[in-house]
């Protein structure tokens, strides 16, 4: 197990590298450059060269990448124009946001989407089954914004049970339970958006196992319904969701993104797009890389659940 | 009388050959989801195609008497925050979510089926290499690298397929190797090969043919995935630029109004985007049972 899980973190080394490189090529094809982006409508040809002298940015590129890398190893994003505060420091203030409401949602999403889907596969083509396909295939295409808007529309104007945005009332502070009533409708949002495709996933996996002869002979044994089900067929069928789960982490982000602009909520997603909007490249490949950087340890860490699940797996 | 052996062989082979792609055709057009799809596609294709030819009013018109007006005779779906005709609107926005959309996802498929093909029938180093860089491709947020790129070079629509494209393509090549990698082992490869073909020969006449029913599949996935991702990266106020209507850019703006009950400015282009990426799943469910049946 501890070679397996070195070997593993081993081999994030060189993605963890490679996302660094496509960064640092981006920051580099932007039209004009850092100097030109920094200095905006100010921009003469002689201030470029005096801040592509201070950058750095006149020496040979493999130099330039060798000093921003050296940087990155010590957790230095660089620099943001708008926030005047390194980049590190910035992402660290909105991304614990984003990570409460992901983090929650993908929790009861994987909760849901599993007791769905194994009930779905075991009455396949009953009406039980039929009612939740056609759910999860409109809620499969549906745009997350279009979603955000529903809900807003529906649990915040119409039935004003949750407000519509922020992260709490500035005016009546409200402790923990005004935290959690802000936090509900983005994290709902997040949830159905995943809970589709996790869905459809669960029950042609579980339609899969009910056929195996593991479920077979633990029928002929004797066990209950309920047991077959939950015990044997639904823990080989977790193998594939775990794997999703590692997957889906920038499509998650990416979802969030969306949610915390539409609840104008303040995580990386919305410091992202407004950065995008001050033309913050600084912030906006930090938070790339910041992404990335998680998704690698999210897919590093479905890696090691699979064992736990998975008694079959032995990491010799 | 002399027979030519290979025409007897040819002759034979055709005899013989599995009836697999009409077969396949025959049981995708006999799911009910397949007409739904087809049905729902069409009827969103003419509403945006031909809708300008039958109602004309100018989707850039202003009209500062006649703002957010609900619908009336002369404007069917009402007027939004300009006075604009909201119904020619939704019709020009859909052009451009179609247009987009659907080029965007085939330049994607290009890329990805290429890729596939290549690191499938190449195999060894050369593959595993190419499957590490999909791996670490894969981690990217591509949200958040689609908003960097749109700041960063103001697209085009054209622009915007090429961007849409490269960003877009990572999930196909697994698809289409894994199918490669079991092809390429049969009989009719080897036979290719030993007659001197090419690898570009074999791709394109023995192996892109038989992953076409995937190759089917992933494009309608990755036409909606586009035509998603237009959506929202308008929506999220980039994208292409106004005043060109869009659907993204509809919801968008109309989101300043949901506490006026502007229900028209609301619900026609999130319903669209629904009808058409529900339709496109439809049509790609069909496919995916029809495929699956074959093999």
């Amino acid at each position: 197990m501890l070679v397996f899980t070195l070997r593993r973190l081993l081999q994030a080394i060189p993605s963890l590298i490679f996302i660094a490189i496509i960064s640092f090529i981006l920051l580099h094809i932007v039209p004009g450059g850092p100097a030109q982006s920094l200095l905006g409508q100010h921009s003469t040809p002689a201030r470029i060269a005096a801040i592509d002298r201070s950058l750095g940015l006149n020496k040979p590129l493999p130099v330039q990448f060798g000093i921003w890398f050296w940087h990155l190893l010590h957790g230095n994003f660089g620099y943001s124009y708008s926030y005047s505060q390194p980049v590190m420091h910035v992402i660290m203030i909105y991304l614990p946001h984003t990570l409460e409401i992901v983090t929650v949602a993908v929790i009861l999403a994987h909760i849901l989407s599993v007791f769905m889907g194994t009930v779905q596969g075991y009455y396949q083509g009953r009406w039980f089954d039929h009612v939740i396909t056609t759910l999860t295939f409109f809620l499969w295409s549906m745009p997350v914004f279009w979603l955000g808007i529903l809900v807003v529309m529906i649990f915040s104007i119409n039935l004003g049970w949750f407000p519509s945005g922020g992260i709490t009332n500035p005016e009546f502070p409200g402790g923990f339970a005004s935290y959690v009533s802000h936090a509900t409708l983005p994290i709902l949002v997040l949830m159905l958006s995943t809970l589709a495709s996790w869905a459809r996933f669960m029950r042609s996996s579980i339609m899969d196992a009910m056929v195996q002869d593991y479920v077979r002979t633990a029928r002929s044994k004797g066990l209950s319904e309920f047991m077959v089900l939950f015990k044997h067929a639904l823990r080989n069928s977790l193998l594939p969701i775990i794997t999703l789960f590692g997957l889906s982490i920038p499509t998650l982000f990416g979802g969030a993104l969306v949610v915390e602009l539409i609840f104008n909520y303040p995580g990386i997603g919305l410091l992202t797009w407004n950065a995008a909007f001050q033309r913050d490249y600084p912030i906006i490949l930090g938070t790339v890389m910041m992404v990335g950087v998680l998704t690698v340890a999210g897919n590093l860490l479905a890696d090691l659940l699979y064992g736990l699940v998975d008694p079959r797996i032995t990491y010799s | 009388m002399a027979v030519q052996p290979s025409a007897i062989i040819m002759a034979d082979d055709t005899s013989t050959m599995p009836k697999g792609p009409s077969r396949g055709v025959r049981i995708f057009f006999r799911n009910p989801m397949a007409w739904i799809g087809l049905g729902g596609l069409l009827l969103i294709v003419a509403f945006s195609f031909l809708g300008p030819v039958f109602y004309h009013v100018n989707p850039l018109a202003t009209n500062v008497k006649n703002l957010m007006s609900p619908p009336t005779a002369k404007h069917l779906l009402g007027t939004d925050d300009l006075g604009r005709d909201y119904l020619s609107r939704m019709m020009w926005g859909g052009q451009l979510s179609l247009i987009v959309g659907f080029s965007a996802a085939i330049a994607s498929m290009i890329i990805g089926v290429s890729y596939g093909l290549i690191s499938g029938l190449l195999g060894g180093w050369i593959d595993v290499l190419m499957m590490r860089a999909i791996d670490v491709l894969l981690s990217i947020p591509t949200l958040f690298l689609l908003l960097f790129l749109d700041v960063a070079f103001q697209p085009s629509p054209l622009v915007l397929v090429i961007i849409l494209a490269l960003t877009s393509w990572i999930g196909v090549p697994r698809l289409v190797r894994s199918e490669v990698l079991s092809i390429k082992q049969r009989d009719y490869v080897e036979a290719s090969r030993a007659f001197g073909a090419r690898n570009l020969h074999i791709m394109m006449k023995e192996l892109l043919p038989n992953v076409l029913g995937t190759v089917m599949v992933a494009t309608t996935f990755q036409i909606a995935g586009a035509i998603l991702t237009i959506a929202t990266l308008s929506f999220l106020g980039l994208g292409l630029p106004p005043p060109e209507p869009n659907w993204g850019t509809m919801l968008s703006n109309s989101m300043s109004y949901m506490y006026d009950n502007s229900w028209w400015l609301i619900y026609p282009p999130g319903l669209a985007l629904l009808w058409t990426v529900l339709s496109i799943n439809f049509v790609s469910e069909a496919l995916r049972g029809a495929v699956d049946s074959r093999m």
